[in-house]
């Protein structure tokens, strides 16, 4: 199935081929989890302070056991701050 | 120690300029800067007063850590009751002023009056004198800084001054130093130009000393340690700036789009801080040229940018294809999202402009964006507008505007009102999303639901500064709550409102709270200042403060139906993103916090806790 991937701010350079504005297709497996994704884009993980599936908030202890559904965005960000 | 334990006085009627000695048993109750100068506000000024008249004061004034080598002190604030909300107003700025004022010797500047005839002070440490300044009237904060230092042959003076729009009264005017840096919010520098107060400039080179020199060292080296420690203050700020959050709140679908109608906006990519690192294809180069630290900041969230030169806003003109101060997150949301403009290096000009002639982007962008909802209903029309087509998404209206409300000429002078009373004098006070007179920043109410409630409660009208729960609630900071409940907000909000009181109180940059603590605070000021400055004592001190702005509106004539946000967040769900379906649930947490904070059910605090607090 596809999903969005949006990695922002330093996070950028992990993006496949291909993307715009940040963002990509991705093709993944049914049932995919952002720790799996996570994974096969080489992120490292440390670095994935803020993780959103459709912009709500998937904690650390649930982004193994959370799976992604067709056309899904998973956008992740490092520790940033601003106001 | 720490404080210069002095001030001046300075009454622009009389033309006279006195020092005194600072009011140590109120430094030991209000700390500095926002506590201590609105506690000898509130003793001396009417809160009935009208923001623009003579008897209205205002005081620039330092904390205790400003001058140190603590990391980002070098804060200032200025204090006065605001001429865009009629509440207690302080703004806070960087840059590098706040440190001149205190190594010239004076914890605070307290002006009262008004002059006939414009004039600046200067400062040359025990030496102050006010100074003609109607050769200066009439222009803008850029060529006021640049005179000044010409005039007296000395590029190292710390200037802080109004444009030409706090001149004219604009309702949202700014106090600038450094040419941009900025006490930004409620209208001070329009309180400031009622005054003929030009500007006031600064040279100051006495130094500031600490209580305990070997400790204040290690406390604020160790404090300096977390900061760059922390992936936030130390690589997250510094790279990308406050603007790497465009991105991240309209994925949270927080993000108000054109006068909050909306809680996403299309074009947040392309005014986002991974725009503004993108080459543009005129140059190859990217809008953002490098970041900024204020003074002994060891952060440097400060953006520093240019317009592309091929852009309609400075092909013909050369004086703004400079690198000037850039975006960050508010302005570019205000003159963005809430406009729905998509175009970077308009907001880039436009923020130039507000920089240059000292009027606040949140308040102008917000006041933009609800005069393009009048527009599009037919409240207005190119009658009223002068002929600008003022359109959702329409940078040519923006930048127009930028202008002539700079210097409050054309459909300008009435954006320079502010929201509230364009809507009303145009028949929809409904249209302005503002709190207290005070335009909204960056964050819908609707998705991050103890905004609501800050926004609400906020002493100096709607503002993200004084209990910033995004950090919590979106951030994770200092831990993850859940943006879309209501519940464990009114604790939450009260618990950021108090501490932050303490950071702008002891001169340092809220942004260090993103990886300090209080108890990260506590030991450089205990260090720093003669008596016992325990994490316990700063939350009293910090909660003594908010009570105190809270007595002042209070006595103003503010009550609890003041601590309302407009209809459009009550009634009207979010229409997509995580909090499609949802309103603002004010009514739910108010009553809690209300009851938390001590209360009465209508906002008053009552004896007991004026009592507790030494009140």
């Amino acid at each position: 199935m596809k999903v969005r991937i949006k990695l922002y701010a330093s996070l950028a350079e992990y993006l496949p081929m291909g993307a715009v504005k940040n963002e990509a297709d991705l093709e993944v497996c049914d049932k995919a989890t952002p720790t799996q994704i996570i994974l096969r884009l080489g992120l490292p993980e440390k670095m994935c302070h803020m993780v959103l599936i459709n912009g709500v908030y998937i904690a650390p202890d649930e982004r193994g056991s959370t799976s992604l559904a067709v056309g899904d965005h998973l956008a992740i960000w490092p520790p940033v701050a601003g106001g | 120690m720490a404080w210069a334990k002095k001030l001046l006085r300075v009454n622009l009627t009389a033309g006279t300029i006195s020092e005194e000695a600072l009011n140590m048993d109120w430094a030991n109750k209000y700390l500095g800067q926002r506590g201590l100068a609105t506690k000898y506000f509130v003793e001396e000024v009417d809160p009935k007063v009208d923001p623009l008249s003579p008897d209205n004061k205002m005081i620039m004034a330092t904390g205790p850590l400003t001058g140190t080598c603590a990391s980002t002190a070098g804060r200032y604030s200025v204090i006065t009751k605001g001429a865009l909300t009629g509440a207690i107003a302080c703004s806070n700025s960087g840059g590098f002023f706040g440190n001149e004022m205190k190594n010239a010797g004076y914890d605070m500047v307290i002006f009262e009056g008004a002059s006939k005839t414009p004039v600046y002070l200067f400062i040359d440490n025990d030496n102050a004198q006010l100074i003609d300044a109607s050769d200066m009237w009439g222009t803008s904060v850029w060529d006021t800084e640049d005179k000044i230092k010409s005039d007296h042959q000395d590029p190292m003076i710390r200037v802080a001054s109004i444009g030409i729009s706090g001149e004219k009264g604009v309702k949202y005017a700014c106090v600038v130093n450094d040419y941009h840096r900025a006490a930004g919010r409620s209208g001070v520098g329009t309180v400031m130009g009622s005054k003929n107060l030009k500007a006031v400039a600064i040279r100051g080179t006495k130094g500031v000393t600490v209580k305990d020199p070997v400790r204040f060292f290690e406390a604020a080296n160790a404090g300096k340690a977390v900061l760059a420690g922390n992936p936030v203050t130390g690589e997250g700020l510094p790279a990308f700036g406050t603007q790497v959050l465009m991105n991240v709140i309209n994925e949270t679908g927080a993000l108000p789009s054109q006068n909050h109608r909306d809680v996403q906006f299309d074009g947040a990519h392309a005014i986002s801080a991974e725009a503004m690192a993108e080459p543009r294809e005129s140059d190859g180069k990217p809008n953002l040229v490098r970041n900024a630290a204020c003074f002994g900041c060891t952060i440097a969230c400060g953006r520093i940018s240019t317009i592309d030169r091929t852009h309609y806003t400075v092909a013909e003109r050369p004086e703004y294809q400079v690198a000037s101060g850039g975006l960050e997150y508010e302005a570019a949301w205000a003159l963005g999202a809430a406009t729905g403009v998509d175009d970077l290096d308009a907001l880039t000009f436009a923020n130039f402009i507000c920089n240059e002639q000292g009027y606040d982007p949140i308040s102008f962008g917000a006041t933009v964006g609800a005069a393009m909802e009048l527009y599009e209903i037919g409240a207005i029309t190119d009658k009223e507008t002068g002929g600008i087509e003022l359109k959702f998404g329409s940078a040519k209206a923006l930048t127009d505007l930028a202008e002539l409300t700079g210097k409050s000429e054309g459909f300008g002078a009435e954006i320079g009102l502010g929201s509230k009373l364009l809507c009303e004098k145009y028949g929809h006070g409904e249209l302005s999303m503002s709190v207290k007179g005070q335009e909204f920043p960056a964050y819908d109410s609707r998705g991050i639901q103890g905004m609501g409630l800050t926004y609400a409660t906020s002493n100096r009208g709607a503002c993200h500064l004084r209990s910033y729960t995004v950090a919590s609630e979106v951030l994770g900071i200092p831990e993850k709550t859940d943006p879309l409940v209501h519940e464990g907000k009114a604790g939450l909000v009260k618990a950021f409102q108090d501490a932050t009181a303490v950071f702008d109180s002891a001169g340092i940059c809220v942004f260090t709270s993103f990886a300090w603590s209080l108890e990260d605070v506590a030991p450089q000021i205990d260090a720093a200042c003669e008596g016992d400055w325990s994490v316990e004592t700063l939350l009293e001190v910090g909660e003594r403060i908010w009570n105190l702005e809270r007595n002042f509106n209070n006595a103003a004539g503010f009550t609890a139906a003041d601590d309302k946000l407009p209809e459009r967040l009550m009634k009207d769900a979010a229409k997509t993103g995580p909090a499609k379906g949802l309103t603002s649930q004010l009514d739910k947490m108010l009553p809690e916090y209300y009851q938390l904070r001590g209360w009465t059910a209508d906002g008053v605090p009552t004896n007991e806790t004026l009592g507790r607090l030494g009140l």
